[in-house]
């Protein structure tokens, strides 16, 4: 049963039937677990309790992406990058790697996929250049450069609640792994495409850019500020993550007149997307049978133990699978509770739920065959390219991920 | 006499040149969107379980952002040229196969190098315009977009090391 419901949601939240929010079969199912008992109520509550901080931290997040891109921060980066990178390919090339991460890092995945991409294709077709390098660097990248903080990522902010180290131990820890795989990729894709980035280049004249007000700046980096002094003031990060949110919709709710208050403050509240906290907690919540029942038991039992170079590697490789098997969200809060005793288990894990589902461009193998069975309009020429590119990245940067992982762990001490 | 001139966003304006010489000539001038570059950005949101439409996807695709651009280029290069030409627009994961397929009613097809301008050989043609190259059911005019780079930059022949194999040995 606790099988067929958590398929029925992830079936659904692939198909998107009538592009309906995937919370709507997300919750009912998460309300047949509470009342058929599948998982006792105690549990049902503890689980809620210990996710909500992680919800409000998504939630503020990407409130601050949205209100960055809608303030223009993505398009002024955009024409920065215009500049300095107007004349070769390579050179644009490079540049958008640099942005594409630290819109990752800083303002999670979904900030790069669905807010800087676009602006980085546009930016590539309007000075003639070949955009296709681009839209692969921003999808390769939105996964790869997520292992480097706490907030890049849902599924680091699902094992980072349970890990207790801070904001700032995370991101020292997996600085040197994130720059391995994101320079693993840059050589890998710079390679793959170098016909593309060396053709010739006809530049326009750079638009007039217009810089982003200086509060909306100073309230973006307030915030990692104190993210990473979030340890010493002794506040969660979650909460400075909320107080960057509220400072910026008040801020909105300053600038705008009194009649288009309330039409803000529903726009900040549509893009805290509030389906997708719903989804989020409804799928917790249906994992919770599983995680308990056999299936956990499973896991735990060949999940690779210890914190040996060869337990690391393995550990990253079978999140790297599992992600792909149904999709790392999911599969982080599977995870979460087998590898919480163990930090440095916990980040080789997420270096594979991260990197992994670049395996595939849909995120993974599971996502890619339901789309191939019922979308007959998918490309399978494109699905081919990227699982070539996947097959030359994912292990390479799995490996070398992991390997500087270790690294850093004994620099640092921490093993 | 049919001619088809394959307009690439950076080497367009190599592929005009030639035109003095046929005064006469019925011309087509094509553009190629990519729709590859659609598919990864598409492939990137089904990636992002449960996210649902935040923010307002992004609605509009990225072969409308290219095909913009190719208009404004088809626009541009016939007010260059300065008489009227039929125009095509050509969208799709296989631009090579598009274009050869286009082809097939034109004497003489005009296209540029795409590839490494610094150096002669192989690198000098991307994947799409060498397949053109090969199958193309009709002449084919192709040129440096730039001044062509100098016969020095053929590699040496390997003067020792063992021999290479050839292919049907």
């Amino acid at each position: 049963m606790a099988y067929l419901l958590l398929a029925a949601v992830l079936i659904f939240a692939v198909i998107r039937p009538w592009d309906l929010p995937e919370a709507i079969a997300a919750v009912p199912a998460a309300g047949i677990v509470v009342f058929a008992h599948l998982s006792p109520w105690s549990t049902v509550a503890e689980e809620f309790t210990e996710l909500t901080p992680t919800l409000i931290f998504l939630g503020a997040i990407l409130v601050l992406a949205w209100t960055a891109a809608e303030e223009g921060v993505f398009t002024y980066a955009a024409d920065l990058m215009l500049r300095y990178g107007m004349k070769s390919g390579q050179r644009l090339f490079t540049l958008t790697f640099v942005a594409a991460s630290l819109s990752t890092a800083f303002l999670s995945i979904d900030a790069t996929v669905v807010l800087l991409t676009p602006i980085v294709i546009s930016t590539a077709v309007t000075s003639n250049i070949r955009p296709r390098p681009f839209a692969y660097a921003c999808n390769h990248l939105s996964n790869s450069a997520s292992v480097l903080l706490p907030v890049s990522n849902l599924t680091n902010l699902l094992l980072f609640a349970q890990l207790g180290i801070s904001f700032t131990t995370f991101g020292m820890i997996m600085l040197g792994p994130g720059l391995v795989i994101i320079f693993i990729e840059y050589l890998a894709l710079s390679w793959f495409f170098s016909n593309d980035l060396h053709a010739p280049v006809m530049s326009r004249p750079a638009r007039a850019s217009r810089r982003p007000s200086i509060p909306v700046l100073a309230i973006l980096a307030s915030t990692i500020v104190g993210f990473t002094s979030s340890q010493f003031i002794h506040v969660p990060p979650a909460y400075v993550a909320l107080a960057g949110a509220l400072g910026m919709t008040f801020y909105r709710l300053r600038r705008v007149g009194p009649g288009q208050r309330s039409t803000t403050l529903w726009s900040m509240t549509r893009a805290a997307n509030p389906e997708f906290l719903a989804f989020v907690a409804a799928l917790s919540i249906v994992v919770l049978p599983l995680r308990l029942g056999p299936a956990g038991s499973v896991l735990e039992h060949h999940f690779p133990a210890g914190e040996t170079l060869l337990a690391l590697v393995l550990a990253s490789g079978f999140a790297a699978l599992l992600a792909n098997v149904v999709n790392n969200v999911p599969a982080a809060l599977m995870l979460a509770p087998i590898v919480a005793h163990s930090p440095p288990l916990a980040l080789a894990a997420l270096i594979g739920l991260n990197v992994g589902p670049n395996l595939t461009y849909t995120g993974s193998l599971a996502t890619l065959l339901w789309r191939r069975i019922l979308d007959s309009h998918d490309h399978p020429a494109d699905v081919l390219v990227f699982t070539r590119l996947g097959l030359l990245t994912v292990p390479a940067s799995l490996l070398g991920g992991t390997l500087a992982l270790w690294a850093s762990l004994h620099l640092l001490g921490r093993i | 006499m049919r001619i088809t001139v394959w307009l690439a966003p950076s080497t367009w304006v190599a592929g005009l040149a030639p035109l003095v010489n046929y005064p006469d000539a019925e011309l087509t001038l094509m553009c190629v969107v990519d729709a590859g570059v659609d598919a990864a950005v598409r492939g990137g949101h089904t990636g992002l379980l449960g996210r649902g439409k935040w923010g307002g996807r992004p609605t509009e695709s990225t072969n409308l952002v290219q095909a913009a651009a190719a208009t404004e280029l088809l626009d541009e290069a016939e007010m260059r040229i300065g008489r009227a030409t039929t125009r095509r627009i050509l969208t799709s994961d296989h631009p090579e196969r598009e274009v050869v397929a286009a082809c097939a009613d034109t004497d003489l097809l005009i296209l540029a190098r795409d590839g490494d301008k610094h150096r002669l050989g192989p690198r000098s043609l991307g994947r799409a315009t060498r397949f053109v190259l090969d199958h193309a059911p009709c002449q084919i005019l192709l040129l440096w977009p730039e001044s062509a780079p100098s016969v020095a930059t053929i590699p040496p022949l390997p003067t020792s090391g063992r021999p290479r194999k050839k292919p049907h040995d």
